[in-house]
């Protein structure tokens, strides 16, 4: 087990993900938990490898007559791509390096907007209704009640919050679908940042709060 | 269309790939690259189409990969995985750029989060074709059902709706047959719970 870290993606998750079948938002949770976690590297890897077993099985397609020639003509005009050199280090680098093309100038200067008392987020991926945002709530903030049309996949990047009586910190992956009503709350002394992904909007049940509904963009 | 059953490649093939892939990124072996373009290319074309794609689109792709194989062979590391499961690499990461039109978010080499080594140790150079063996060994001892929702997330999006409605069995039942394989491979690979 990687030091800290007891929630994780789906095994589902981490399938797809070296797969390639996931999309962008998610597999951009998934990436930078893996940045985090030795223990779900290993699974992708092993994931790679059964892709490598299902492509040598595949039976061959015909190929084009000349179609080697053809490539073989192209190989001068491609140059080698080397190694990147390391970079260096710079606001961004305390996160997990996927999150770097994201938020190329570090997170203060991101475009965060207020949707709540201590409740800042900034869209990272929006791709149709999935969407990736950063989230920021400040020390001891509960978020109002809500649920989920579809799922939520929440990587605490700093700080920490509590869900349902369950403690999440750096590292962590919570899961949440449909079936959850709930209220996290931000760490009392350091609050919480977090990447979350949603695959529907977010709806507020709280009595009162339900009918900010459509207002707020969740 | 029938889906073909995983074999586990016979000893030494594998290694052989490796080998070849490692010539051209040390001495630029057209030789070399033109074997691994006979056995390599006709599989992700293959692969191509088991996405969707049609017969010319992959075949555009199928040589754009090995495009990539030339140009980035000296990134192939031997001791990390074998030549069969780098090309598939990228492979998949061509279907992201070209067919989803997404970016694919991956770790840099350079994380300064990374929490070990990124590979194992140089010695293990030669293992690397026994524990990938194993992995596919595995992965051929699942159940029929249990093979064939992994096999099928290699070429359908998430969510596996797709591959629900594909197989008309609900959802659920999807996600809980993944989980069991997932879970059937690490135990057969001696995970501990």
């Amino acid at each position: 087990m990687s030091a800290g870290i007891c929630h994780h993606p789906t095994q589902e998750m981490l399938l797809s993900y070296g797969a390639g079948s996931l999309d962008e938002a998610s597999a951009l949770l998934v990436a930078s938990h893996l940045s985090l976690c030795a223990d779900c590297r290993a699974i992708v890897d092993r994931v790679e490898v059964i892709g490598g077993g299902l492509l040598e099985a595949l039976p061959p397609a015909a190929l084009t007559p000349g179609a080697l020639s053809v490539v073989m003509d192209r190989l001068e005009e491609t140059s080698p791509v080397l190694p990147s050199a390391p970079r260096q280090s710079r606001a961004s680098t305390a996160f997990p390096s996927a999150l770097r093309h994201y938020i190329p100038n570090g997170i203060d200067r991101l475009p965060w907007k207020r949707v709540g008392r201590g409740i800042e987020q900034v869209t990272l991926v929006e791709n149709g209704p999935v969407r990736a945002r950063l989230q920021r709530v400040a020390a001891g903030i509960t978020m109002p009640a809500h649920t989920h049309d579809g799922s939520e996949m929440t990587l605490v990047l700093q700080g920490g919050f509590l869900d349902g009586g369950v403690d999440y910190g750096p590292g962590d992956v919570a899961t949440a679908d449909g079936s959850v009503n709930h209220t996290p709350s931000a760490d009392k002394v350091d609050g919480c940042l977090c990447l979350a992904v949603t695959t529907a909007p977010l709806r507020l049940t709280g009595r009162f709060t339900r009918l900010l509904n459509p207002f707020l963009d969740l | 269309m029938p889906d073909v059953v995983t074999s586990v490649p016979s000893e030494g093939d594998g290694e052989r790939w490796s080998d070849m892939l490692t010539a051209v990124a040390e001495s630029r072996d057209r030789a070399a690259f033109a074997e691994l373009f006979d056995h390599f290319a006709p599989r992700v074309k293959s692969f191509m189409m088991r996405l969707g794609v049609v017969d010319a689109r992959a075949e555009e792709l199928a040589q754009e990969a090995m495009l990539t194989v030339w140009r980035k062979a000296n990134l192939f590391d031997p001791c990390r995985a074998s030549a069969g499961t780098w090309i598939f690499t990228i492979a998949r990461n061509l279907r992201v750029d070209q067919l989803r039109q997404e970016r694919r978010p991956e770790i840099e080499p350079d994380d300064p989060l990374l929490t070990s080594p990124p590979g194992p140790l140089p010695d293990e150079r030669l293992d690397i074709q026994r524990r990938e063996d194993s992995v596919r060994r595995a992965m051929a001892a699942l159940s029929v059902d249990q093979a064939e929702v992994v096999r099928l997330s290699f070429y359908e999006d998430t969510p596996h709706s797709e591959i629900a409605a594909r197989l008309k069995i609900p959802l659920g039942t999807v996600k809980s047959r993944l989980r069991l394989a997932m879970k059937r491979i690490g135990s057969l690979l001696g995970d501990q719970e």
